[in-house]
């Protein structure tokens, strides 16, 4: 009886014409390039959102603040929503002045990066404005100094000491981007968790598939956090030993 | 003779420089442009709730609107009441030293944190359909049956996971020697605890108890894809029926006006929770403003409270 429900267990796990792992490991390939893919767009609109925050200008200062207030407020999936059907009507609009009746679709896996990134930013921006606070007037002063403009003095001084302190909270962004992405498949992204969903309304067997997708939201978090840990080992290399 | 020393002829001080004006500086312009773009998007916003304005509409989801408001808020009250009670076994496990307690507090706080909580949603209540007959015969079925009572079942373990670390955290944040010093006065373990380490760990456990808050709003608006009717729910269901975009309008608004609330009232709460730490300097102390000093007492409880 035990061996006859592990055996059928096995064969649903399989990557056989029976078995749903290759539809679930296609899902696991979506999941992880949309996370990485938000995460340069990401990156980057923090960084800036965080200089415009960190900025001398009170007009520059306000309209960041106004954007961090608006997506950290708005939970990830109603943002999603705006974005996806948001999106879809402005195209549409615009499609409209070309063509009668156009029938276009906002790619899902476009609106989740978008989204996300959004969500990402605003938080990343935080991340990156309390390690500017850390950084002391006198490196910028000191770049000067030598004679290296705004840009290489950023480039060459603040950035590789920016990266250190900020990248604890960057790490716990991403492992946080990683989970977020599940809230994707709800708009059709054919992501980790709607293949085993998909799986599970076929198979009857619901516990089972949705466990599997939790055990790989695990594990890419333990890969994760392996990767992270080099990562920040490297960023600390000019560091002293203790 | 000190006369010879002393000087005569001073100067008269310098008028101070004239004002640099600042000037169209990129980040100036930038700054005009962006907050153009805000002030644009708000005035589109407004015009098109304005000319969308329909009174049927209004009067007919309205009123579900604010019933899904209200379930929001009993999912996140329930869900945070349920896993307060839950995060206490599970900090305790988590800093024992015996592993029977220790690995089993680990593996619940690791499996809740390092899942979505979307997956986790779906585990329990499509899950739950694999235990059909088990717990029919448990008398439990009608439990899981019900997405409310799934969602609250899943959100009160999920936030007890996370509250479990923030109490930890906070616990062991509190030094030592305070430990040292209940022990030296002959207090008993459980003294020190309730009257020495728990009010100091709670300071430092305000603002992330705050933000967990703050997560699970936004979290609950999971439960309208498992058919709970909150305020995500109810906004859902009227623009699959209206196709109206304002409902998306409307719950960016409520939900916002709730972060925002929470967030002010929590502000509030914790200026009022660490007066004691304001260091009052010459100027507060005659009754004027200390929010500069409020200011850093609360973004470094622990530092200033150790002072």
């Amino acid at each position: 009886m035990l061996r006859q429900v592990m055996d059928e267990t096995l064969t649903l796990l399989s990557f056989g014409p029976d078995g749903w792992s290759d539809e679930i490991a296609s899902g696991v390939i979506i999941t992880v390039t949309l996370a990485l893919a938000t995460l340069p767009f990401g990156l980057l609109l923090g960084f800036f959102v965080a200089l415009a925050k960190d900025s001398s200008e009170p007009t520059l200062r306000l309209a960041s603040e106004i954007y961090t207030t608006i997506f950290r407020g708005l939970p990830e999936l109603l943002t999603l929503f705006i974005v996806f059907y948001g999106a879809q009507i402005i195209v549409r609009q615009i499609a409209g002045l070309f063509v009668e009746q156009p029938t276009i679709e906002i790619n899902s896996f476009v609106a989740g990066m978008f989204a996300l990134g959004l969500v990402f930013s605003s938080y990343a921006s935080e991340a990156f404005l309390s390690a500017f606070k850390g950084i002391p007037s006198g490196q910028y002063e000191g770049g000067f100094a030598v004679g290296l403009t705004r840009f290489q003095t950023m480039r060459l001084v603040i950035l590789p000491q920016l990266i250190r302190l900020a990248l604890p909270a960057l790490s716990n962004l991403w492992l946080i981007l990683l989970k977020d992405t599940a809230l994707v498949s709800v708009i059709g992204l054919a992501d980790i968790l709607r293949q085993s969903g998909i799986a599970a309304r076929v198979t009857k067997e619901a516990f089972l598939f949705f466990g599997t997708a939790c055990l790989l939201y695990l594990v890419l978090a333990i890969i994760s956090s392996v990767f992270l840990g080099t990562i920040e080992r490297w960023s600390k290399r000019g560091e002293a030993l203790r | 003779m000190t006369a010879a020393y002393v000087m005569t002829d001073l100067k008269p001080a310098m008028p101070p420089p004239p004002d640099v004006a600042a000037g169209w500086t990129l980040a100036r312009v930038s700054g005009y442009a962006f907050l153009g773009l805000w002030l644009a998007g708000a005035i589109g916003l407004i015009l098109m709730l304005y000319n969308g304005f329909d009174p049927e509409f209004y009067a007919r989801y309205g009123p579900k609107f604010l019933n899904g408001l209200i379930v929001t808020l009993e999912i996140v009250f329930l869900s945070l009441l349920i896993g307060s009670v839950l995060s206490l076994p599970a900090a305790a496990g988590r800093m024992a030293k015996n592993p029977l307690a220790a690995v089993p507090a680990f593996a619940f706080v690791y499996f809740f944190r390092g899942t979505p909580l979307i997956a986790q949603t779906f585990l329990v209540y499509y899950g739950a359909g694999s235990f059909h007959d088990p717990l029919e015969a448990a008398h439990l079925w009608w439990f899981f049956s019900d997405p409310f009572y799934c969602v609250i079942f899943t959100f009160s373990l999920n936030t007890a996971a996370y509250q479990a670390e923030i109490l930890r955290g906070a616990i062991q944040n509190v030094g030592k020697g305070q430990w040292e010093a209940g022990m030296s006065m002959g207090l008993s373990k459980l003294t020190i605890y309730r009257k020495i380490v728990l009010p100091q760990a709670m300071i430092v456990a305000l603002r992330p108890y705050g933000n967990e808050i703050v997560l699970m709003i936004k979290g609950s608006a999971i439960a309208s894809i498992v058919t709970v009717f909150d305020l995500m729910g109810e906004t859902r269901r009227a623009f699959s029926r209206t196709f109206d975009f304002e409902t998306y309008i409307w719950a960016a608004i409520f939900y916002l006006i709730l972060v925002e609330l929470l967030r002010r009232l929590w502000a509030r709460l914790e200026t009022r929770l660490t007066r004691h730490l304001v260091r009052t300097t010459a100027s507060t102390a005659k009754g004027g403003q200390a929010d500069a000093d409020v200011e850093t007492a609360i973004e470094d409880p622990v530092v200033t409270a150790r002072i």
